[in-house]
């Protein structure tokens, strides 16, 4: 082997050595506030219904009736009885009686938001002792299931 | 063998006494090699990571995914692997993904994840990984998180050379690493009759650019040596693609002495866009063979496998101006295209030198017909003749090279243990960093395509020592990211990994994060047993087989009292989880079942099979802890002894009764 190869080689692996014993690690210099940093957790809600969002009529509506029956099947009748009887939840009968639409559709489509800032949410957690889950209904949807609710409290 | 002829020897003396002087400093502390702003690695609780890195799991047979920079592990995916965590493998919709020629195959050695691509930049919709020892391809779909597609790989045996993409992901490759007498051949053979029997083959695997779903265009039949990595042409070099390989010599027996013979190997370039017209022209031969092709619904949340009978070969042998051999010196491992697609970057491991080739002096050679002539009628380009330059002294055992969009390489070197930093136009050196140690394959985010972010580089490396607290004799597989966003390579962070990895790929967050799905519509569930909503929920039988359409919602099963099952039954537990929220899976397990748990996910139905072996009470749960009456989410079956006349009922929130007719007959016999 020609000697200039050899001297590369010997640099290189020499240099090698000297990397790997570099001391300094530099120390940041502004330090992180981490405390800081987790208040930034934002968690994402459906946007808050408002009064004005929400329209009742009479007669009622049976094209809703039937699709909020629809709904009640799929993602609600494993908590909810038609009846006063609670299961999971409260049950269904004389619900539009004692809440208004507003609470009720709030309730189904921005639930986080309501069990942080309601108190009467707040009430059936501690009694239902599980959080009402999401379950992606949309607001029409929601409007469905309220007309649907009328219908089993008896409303024409 | 080469590595002991005398002039190597010096070379070994010199690495020995470098790792003797990096020894010797050791004792300082492992920390003092981080030479980089540690706190560059530091993602802050709530804050997510840049990068979304996805990295093969070896032998484990899967792919994690792990977050750039922090290295955090956020998912483990199984791919060529049973994971009774997800039930994945062991329930009846997923069983079928590990089918294949040779029946339920629930392992793999997984290597080379490649992520999808679209005008040569990762486009983040798919990511294809190859399974080695029983031939195959997987497609990940990155909405899920899941594997979508297994495809078995016929007349192939180490599926090593895959699974690379062209730069719209029109194809996927998968070369094999052992040669073999094709799948239709009589491979009875003596095996000292290599030379004659025994073929290699590369495989061009369309993928739809819609659905993603992969089909075996063509298979491209060659000499009998063993294919080790590939890389596809880009940009000017988009329509090439090119496949290092080793054991020219045809060696079939100690091939770590007699795969080490020739100075020179090569590199294959293959011109599909050639093969694709000869395809187009009928010049294939149709092949008898079979292949397992599985598929996941997401409708239907079931998997079907199909088995697959012909594919088409096209023989380099015959068909000219198709394949090309490029030499390269000491069995090439790497085979890596920079950014430009001009350069091709040819790792010899035994070599010490990496040599690079032009794409633009490779057609020139070709049309100049500077040949050197041939190896079983496939023309030897001159190995000046393609050449660009070589990087002279890289380092000892260069493996795998990736790109910056700075015009740089990175070379990993195996046998001293570094990354070394090099321009691919000059070839001059520019830095070097150890690793720690004994580095494999290296990864910089795009970096294998036209689009690179060469803001950091992880190394995945074979031996991890002393890197973390001991854990018995077997450790933990060793990752560390550098920041290569100066001119300095600067190790920032050490994190473990999940099998051994080696390649890895990584793409911006912003990329998958916005089309990663969070429930399954329920309303859009198309499984044969799904109950949509409780009202669905039953118990029926059809001779010995029992099916429960059952569900769960926080926090109760429907039913969760059954009775009627006898012993001689097959069970079928079908639960569908009726949530419709993000982060609400709900688990089952029942006592006894030789078989894991179910995780099914909101909207999803999936089906545990159990033959229950004894009369008694069975109590099944929800594993996952889904609420604060998670502990309360149970049920029962009972189990009679066979013959008995228990009816068969069911129910949930009252003392049983016999059920209706209409849904659960009663026992008969």
């Amino acid at each position: 082997m020609k000697m200039a190869k050899l001297l590369t080689v010997l640099f290189f692996s020499t240099s090698l050595f000297f990397i790997s014993c570099q001391e300094g690690v530099k120390k940041d210099e502004k330090e992180l506030d981490v405390q800081e940093l987790t208040k930034d957790q934002p968690e994402t809600h459906g946007s808050e219904l408002k009064e004005s969002d929400i329209t009742l009529g009479t007669p009622l509506d049976q094209t809703m009736v039937t699709t909020g029956k629809g709904i009640y099947e799929l993602k609600c009748q494993a908590c909810h009885k038609l009846t006063e009887e609670k299961l999971v939840g409260p049950g269904w009968k004389n619900v539009t009686k004692t809440r208004k639409p507003l609470w009720i559709m709030n309730m189904i489509t921005n639930v986080e938001m309501m069990l942080e800032t309601d108190p009467e949410a707040q009430k059936l957690l501690e009694q239902c002792m599980v959080r009402m889950p999401n379950q992606n209904i949309t607001t029409a949807d929601a409007r469905s299931i309220v007309e649907f609710m009328r219908n089993n409290d008896g409303e024409k | 063998m080469k590595i002991f002829q005398p002039k190597n020897l010096q070379y070994l003396f010199i690495a020995a006494f470098a790792f003797f002087f990096m020894e010797s400093c050791k004792p300082k502390g492992t920390q003092s090699a981080a030479t980089g702003d540690a706190s560059k690695a530091y993602v802050a609780p709530g804050k997510y990571d840049e990068f979304y890195n996805f990295v093969s799991g070896g032998f484990s047979g899967q792919m994690a995914v792990y977050g750039l920079p922090s290295g955090r592990l956020l998912r483990v995916i199984p791919v060529f692997s049973t994971d009774p965590e997800k039930g994945w493998g062991y329930s009846e919709e997923t069983k079928p993904m590990l089918n294949t020629s040779h029946g339920f195959v629930p392992w793999d050695d997984a290597h080379h994840p490649e992520m999808s691509q679209t005008n040569g930049e990762v486009d983040g919709r798919w990511v294809f990984i190859n399974g080695n020892n029983t031939p195959r391809i997987a497609r990940i779909d990155l909405t899920t998180f899941r594997t979508a597609e297994i495809i078995e790989i016929p007349n192939s045996a180490g599926n090593h050379s895959s699974a690379f993409i062209t730069q719209n992901t029109e194809y996927v490759v998968a070369g094999t690493r052992f040669s073999v007498p094709p799948d239709d051949a009589n491979g009875d053979v003596p095996i000292d009759t290599y030379k004659q029997n025994f073929k290699g083959n590369v495989s061009f695997i369309k993928v739809d650019s819609v659905s993603g779903n992969m089909k075996i265009a063509f298979q491209i039949r060659t000499p009998g040596v063993n294919f080790d990595l590939s890389h596809a042409g880009k940009g000017n070099s988009h329509g090439w693609f090119f496949f290092s390989c080793y054991n020219s010599e045809q060696a079939n027996t100690l091939l770590e002495v007699n795969a080490s013979q020739r100075d020179k190997d090569f590199i294959m370039a293959v011109n599909w866009k050639k093969a694709e017209e000869y395809l187009k022209a009928g010049k294939g031969r149709k092949q008898a063979v079979r292949y397992a092709h599985n598929t996941y619904s997401d409708k239907t949340h079931s998997a079907t496998s199909k088995i697959e009978t012909e594919i088409t070969i096209l023989d380099s042998k015959e068909l000219a101006d198709m394949v090309y051999l490029i030499p390269c010196p000491k069995s090439p491992h790497g085979c890596d295209v920079d950014p430009t697609g001009e350069y091709i970057v040819g790792s010899g491991k035994l070599a010490a030198l990496v040599p690079v080739f032009s794409f633009t002096k490779l057609q020139k050679a070709i049309a100049d017909k500077a040949f050197d002539g041939d190896y079983e009628g496939i023309p030897v380009i001159k190995y000046e003749a393609a050449l660009h330059g070589e990087v002279k002294k890289p380092g000892l055992g260069p493996l795998h090279t990736e790109f910056d969009e700075k015009g740089n390489a990175y070379t990993s070197m195996f046998v001293s243990s570094e990354i070394v930093k090099w321009n691919v136009k000059s070839l001059e050196i520019l830095d070097r960093v150890p690793t720690y140690y004994s580095i494999g394959h290296l990864m910089v985010p795009g970096g294998d395509s036209r689009k690179p972010f060469g803001k950091y580089l992880v190394g995945y490396n074979k031996i991890t020592k002393d890197r973390y607290l001991p854990t018995g004799p077997e450790l933990a597989q060793s990752a560390q990211l550098y920041d290569i966003s100066g001119d300095k390579m600067k190790l920032i962070l050490d994190f473990p990994t999940i099998g051994e990895p080696h390649y890895a790929q990584a793409a911006p967050a912003g990329l998958i994060s916005k089309n990663s799905l969070k429930f399954f519509k329920i309303e859009e569930n198309e499984h044969p047993y799904v109950s949509k909503g409780e009202g669905q929920a039953k118990v029926t039988r059809d001779g010995n087989k029992v099916h429960i359409n059952i569900t769960s919602i926080r926090s109760h099963f429907n039913p969760d009292n059954i009775e009627g099952v006898r012993v001689g039954d097959e069970v079928y537990f079908h639960l569908t989880n009726l949530e419709q929220d993000w982060d609400v899976p709900h688990g089952f397990s029942v006592k006894g079942a030789n078989n894991s748990e179910l995780l099914v996910m909101p909207g999803e139905t999936q089906t545990l099979k159990w033959v229950p072996e004894k009369a008694g009470m069975y109590p099944f749960y929800c594993t996952d802890f889904c609420s604060a009456l998670h502990q309360e989410m149970q049920g029962y079956i009972r189990i009679s002894p066979a013959g008995s006349n228990v009816p068969l009922s069911f129910s949930t929130g009252k003392t049983p009764t016999p059920a209706a007719g209409k849904t659960a007959t009663p026992a008969t016999k």
